[in-house]
């Protein structure tokens, strides 16, 4: 089958690779009908996140049809079903399954041993994202195969299209976590940093839980634009002081709230902070730029809550604790505990309150994957998320 | 499709034949960089100059910075343009040195012809970078009408408020007043 493989550093192809088989009887191997690139596949693509092989199929955002099921696996699932991945692996029984914590399953990472070194104690399993995470082969590919298949689903109804419902698997869940986790009152305002895809579903969450006010923050044009339309106020954080701006949007006090959807990649113009954090990356010093998160700490109103989507991978530099620990934050952080929220969502879509398609500016076939990948990391092209179709026919350069 | 751009010079491939060498000059630049700084006296003989130990010195630093720079920007075009002004520098240095009466005029011929090589790949780089580049003709698109609400943004607000968020995401009620 084709898929799309990792290679190195910025180096992504589309290639042959063997099919999946069922390799254990809770398995299942899904047909991909539509998968997407993810801002965390950046980190890998720029290679910030250590424990990448060459030969890996990335990919954690994808969803199709059953073709085939493992034994253990059919008293939940049936080939022809059609079903969203969620992108953490869970098992369903562990004693954080069952609190619901599923981004920290903790019998699916094959590669425990690493994580539990890395980490201190292991996190689940997580498709197409290091061998860390179990390196299980991602969903950016014509076929995907799901362990502990019976519990890692997301059965969707027919009749919607793919477009309202691929991302149950990963961003959705995410801004929405991003969003409950702050815990937000009718009195609050929630401050937003980043205009991806994450920060795009965040702002709606916001809006949806009934946020008095929602910020956001980015630079680029096409992104804010996008965040003005779902309910935000803007802040371009290259034309204006962020931490000016939102301190006179709220009294002199900073925001009740603030979330974090950018990660370890943050941009700064011309602050000392992130000639600082660039050089110390480069030299391997600091895996991490932490540009936001100081922001964040600083700016937030005290006794508010951090809210941090956004993936960080290691080592950290220069981070005020001080801020944090005087003014009493609260900080929630993770990845997305995906299937504690899927019902209620899926709902959410079924019902018209939320339609998650409008995030999609482009959709290509699977072979234009590489290219696109460089498309969406250097957001040229008003890119701001890729949906990749298996068996769409033709490559951009026909 | 009409709003297609050539995004890469290799179908299927993130990585271009430039991208690749780009990296490898930025290697280059670092590895260059620091034998300048550690040793300028031996680079300086191997080169048949004399008595510019410092400024090659500060020859290392800038190659040091370059090299990181191209390794750690997504856009390493500007950077490698960086490099050939880098290497005009370089053969200016070396030129005057052999205008100057000096008994290794050999060897500063060798370290020119080697000098001329690199800007030629650092050129042929740095154009074929810019000819990869994806038209920006999007630059600034417009998505104020996905709100992303088919009811609208308005029956939106709140429209979730009776959500209970989890115990375990919840302010303690001692300090909910102020948040
Ligand atoms: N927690 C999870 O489970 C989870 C799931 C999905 C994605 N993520 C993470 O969320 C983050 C965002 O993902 P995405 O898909 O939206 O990626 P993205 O790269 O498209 O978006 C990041 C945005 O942040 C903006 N940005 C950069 N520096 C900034 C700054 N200083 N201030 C404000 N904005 C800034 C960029 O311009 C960009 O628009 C990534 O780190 C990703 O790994 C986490
Ligand atoms: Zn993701
Ligand atoms: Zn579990």
């Amino acid at each position: 089958m084709k898929a799309l493989v990792w290679q190195g550093t910025t180096d992504i192809r589309c290639e042959s690779v063997p099919d999946p088989a069922i390799e254990h009887e809770r398995d299942a191997i899904i047909k991909v009908t539509s998968c997407a690139i993810c801002g965390s596949d950046l980190h890998l693509y720029d290679h910030f996140m250590p424990g990448m092989k060459a030969g890996d199929v990335m990919g954690h955002e994808s969803m199709g049809e059953v073709v085939e099921v493992g034994a253990a696996a059919r008293k939940s699932l049936k080939v022809g079903d059609r079903v969203v991945i969620p992108f953490t692996i869970i098992c369903g029984e562990c004693e954080q399954c069952r609190r619901g914590n599923f981004s920290v399953c903790e019998t699916t990472n094959r590669n425990k041993h690493l994580a539990d070194k890395a980490f201190g104690h292991t996190t689940a399993g997580l498709f197409g994202y290091t061998h860390l995470t179990g390196g299980y082969a991602g969903g950016q590919a014509e076929y995907l195969r799901v362990p502990f298949a019976d519990t890692t689903h997301i059965k969707v109804p027919e009749g919607v299209p793919d477009e309202k419902l691929l991302f149950l698997s990963d961003i959705f869940p995410t801004g929405w976590q991003a969003a409950v986790q702050c815990d937000i009152q009718p009195t609050d305002t929630v401050a937003i940093w980043g205009c991806g895809p994450v920060g795009q579903m965040t702002v709606r969450s916001a809006v949806l839980l009934g946020a008095e006010r929602v910020i956001a923050i980015d630079r680029l044009p096409e992104r804010l634009s996008m965040a003005k339309a779902g309910g935000a106020i803007t802040i371009n954080f290259e034309e204006e002081s962020v931490v000016e701006r939102l301190n006179e949007l709220t009294g002199g006090k900073g925001p009740e709230k603030c979330i974090d959807a950018v990660g370890l990649e943050a941009h700064a113009t011309g602050s000392v902070d992130s000639i600082y954090d660039r050089a110390k990356q480069a030299m391997m010093l600091e895996t991490d730029r932490p540009h936001v998160l100081r922001e964040m700490m600083y700016v937030c109103r005290p006794a508010g809550v951090l809210s941090i989507p956004g993936v960080y991978g290691g080592l950290l530099d220069k981070i005020p604790l001080g801020a944090v620990m005087n003014k009493g934050l609260t900080i929630r952080t993770g990845q997305t505990h995906v299937n504690r929220w899927t019902d209620d969502l899926l709902n959410r879509v079924l019902e018209n309150q939320i339609d998650p398609s409008f995030v999609i500016t482009h959709t290509e076939p699977l072979g234009s994957g590489p290219e696109m990948y460089k498309t969406f990391r250097d957001k040229q092209d008003g890119c701001i998320k890729v949906v990749l179709k298996p068996a769409m026919n033709g490559a951009l350069h026909g | 499709m009409d709003d297609v751009v050539r995004r890469t010079a290799l179908p299927g491939r993130s990585q271009s034949p430039h991208d690749k060498l780009a990296r490898g000059l930025g290697y280059f630049s670092i590895a260059l960089g620091v034998a300048e700084m550690v040793a300028p006296k031996a680079i300086c003989k191997a080169a048949g100059v004399e008595g510019i130990e410092n400024v090659v010195r500060g020859y290392g630093a800038r190659e040091i910075a370059t090299g990181a720079a191209i390794l750690t920007s997504h856009n390493p075009e500007p950077w490698i343009w960086t490099r050939v002004a880098g290497d005009l520098a370089d053969i200016a240095t070396i030129a005057t040195g052999l205008r100057q009466d000096n008994n290794s005029k050999g060897r500063s011929a060798l370290t020119l012809a080697a000098l001329a090589a690199v800007t030629i790949v650092d050129l042929a780089c740095a154009n074929g970078l810019n000819s990869e580049k994806a038209s920006r003709k999007t630059a600034a698109r417009d998505y104020s009408g996905r709100s992303g609400f088919p009811q609208g943004l308005q029956a939106a607000r709140g429209a979730a408020r009776d959500f209970k968020v989890p115990d375990d995401m919840r302010t303690p009620e001692l300090l909910r007043p102020w948040t």
